[in-house]
């Protein structure tokens, strides 16, 4: 096929969380543009394992752009290089034929390498049941439009809830800030009447949270919100601030 | 832990007060601005010199400046202390990053470029309130107003004249009954315009006032949004005077300063 690449695939290799790790190339022949990033990844590991080597061990799950698994740091950007997608939904027609693809994990002390582009992400759920959640019974779903809520705020929490937690943001700062993921999953809640009861107590744990893991401080260079697959915009991070100086100055706490 | 020891001390706290401090010094920048202004003036030196005075003296200013130094000492230590932190939170650097397609290089350069104005305010410091405080390099001038023609002169005093307080006013007759004011006072003009003649600090000043708009063209907006002042009925303004107030005109008018005397 004309249309097929030549690719020299520069990946990291590392056996776990304690070896060293360093790059290992492989030449790959005959890649579709039709293809995946991950695809072509499966088609490195099919070769691997038939030749009896270790295969990359990579993130993914639904391959769809939903789950937030995949993890890849390509040419120097999180999820490659187009905007407003995952790496499982970035085709092999955004590179040239002959092109060397660097291939990288999230870099942050709070995303240790598990196995070669594997990070531990659990960083961010030790966040989210700090306080990224609602307390209210369960029991018999409400009418839909019970509790009045604006069109514009339930279209703001949507998109702020839209983040997928896949830790592009970290990976893109370089100060690996998780402010962008925290300030989403602050939002989904400040933005709708069911968040309000725990608005203060909840964006004080989870920015505390977030602290102890270990994550930079923000320097707004708006790095996350560019890389971000879901599009996530920096005005969350600006609501958080708000309800964080807010909350530190009038509750109880 | 102390609720507001807690709130300074998160990383989003230590952000309010990068922010407040940054927001503060950029408002002594209009000042600072406004005033040496009158550099520009072609009266030898007499508005100019008449306000350093002024600005040194008058009780509330002298307490503003003192909470002045404090913030720029705090803002460089907590901008020094973030930066390492943040390096801290990534051990393990990329083989390959491409941060320009994500950001701008001003705000990848924060730390840098606000170092490099940490070392021009101590050297700027060094020419010009340390001279007039405590050097012996700034003499005494005395500027003399014929009151009924309005003409006007001055006169530097001996290198040895000192007088009790900085700036110090008369009224004399000459012996043909014209009136004159005078009044002799310190002159920094004088020194700022001597200092200006040597062209490597022209160009040191003039290369650090870019160090100065670039930290403020990310700096000034960037406050904003970690006050959490990010709306898109006023996010147009703070970018606008972000870019053409504090990281063109303000920089423009410091440059054109040392340029000035330098060919004066």
């Amino acid at each position: 096929m004309e249309n097929n690449l030549n690719l020299n695939l520069k990946v990291w290799r590392q056996k776990n969380a304690k070896d060293k790790g360093g790059f290992e190339e492989y030449k790959l022949s005959e890649i579709s543009t039709d293809m995946s990033f991950l695809e072509m990844f499966d088609v490195l590991n099919e070769r691997l394992i038939v030749e009896g080597k270790d295969p990359v061990a990579f993130d993914h799950d639904c391959r769809e752009g939903i789950c937030g698994a995949c993890s890849m740091f390509i040419n120097g950007r999180p999820h490659g290089p187009k905007q407003a997608v995952t790496t499982c939904q970035l085709h092999m027609r955004s590179f040239k034929d002959g092109e060397t693809i660097v291939v990288e994990p999230w870099r942050a002390e709070p995303f240790p390498v598990i196995k070669d582009l594997v990070v531990d992400r659990s960083a961010f759920d030790r966040i989210m049941s700090a306080g990224g959640f609602v307390s209210i019974n369960t029991g018999n779903a409400q009418d839909a439009n019970a509790i009045p809520i604006s069109k514009e705020n339930a279209d703001e929490a949507f998109a702020a809830a839209a983040c997928i937690g896949c830790g592009a943001c970290v990976a893109a700062c370089k100060n690996a800030s998780a402010m962008l993921f925290v300030s989403a999953k602050v939002s989904q809640f400040a933005l709708l009447p069911q968040g309000q009861p725990e608005r203060s107590a909840r964006v004080m744990e989870m920015v505390a949270q977030m602290d102890n893991e270990g994550f930079g401080a923000c320097t707004n260079t708006g790095a996350c919100s560019a890389e971000c697959p879901k599009e996530i915009s920096l005005t969350h991070i600006a609501r958080m601030n708000r309800d964080y100086l807010m909350a530190e100055l009038t509750s109880n706490k | 832990m102390n609720w507001v020891t807690k709130m300074f001390s998160s990383s989003i706290g230590q952000k309010f007060i990068m922010a407040l401090t940054g927001l503060f010094l950029c408002s002594f920048l209009v000042i600072h601005m406004v005033g040496n202004l009158q550099l520009f003036k072609a009266d030898d030196g007499l508005a100019f010199n008449t306000y350093a005075v002024f600005m040194t003296t008058f009780p509330v200013i002298k307490f503003v400046s003192y909470v002045l130094y404090a913030s720029i000492i705090f803002h460089a230590i907590k901008g020094l202390m973030l930066v390492s932190k943040n390096n801290k939170a990534r051990p393990v650097k990329y083989a390959v990053q491409n941060g320009a397609a994500n950001s701008h290089w001003t705000s990848r350069s924060m730390g840098i470029l606000g170092t490099l104005v940490l070392v021009f305010i101590v050297i700027h410091m060094k020419n010009f309130w340390f001279e007039y405080k405590f050097g012996h390099e700034v003499g005494y001038t005395s500027y003399f107003t014929n009151i009924a023609t309005g003409e006007t002169g001055s006169r530097a005093m001996e290198a040895e004249y000192k007088q009790h307080n900085k700036i110090e006013e008369t009224m004399v007759s000459s012996p043909d009954g014209q009136q004159y004011k005078i009044v002799v006072v310190k002159d920094l003009y004088k020194e700022v315009a001597t200092e200006f003649k040597e062209w490597w600090l022209v160009a040191l000043y003039v290369l650090c006032m870019f160090a100065v708009a670039f930290h403020l063209y990310h700096g000034f907006q960037s406050a904003f949004q970690t006050l959490g002042i990010n709306h898109s009925k006023y996010n147009g303004l703070i970018k606008f005077i972000g870019i053409w107030v504090f990281s063109v005109l303000i920089p423009a008018g410091f440059a054109a300063m040392p340029i000035f005397f330098f060919f004066k």
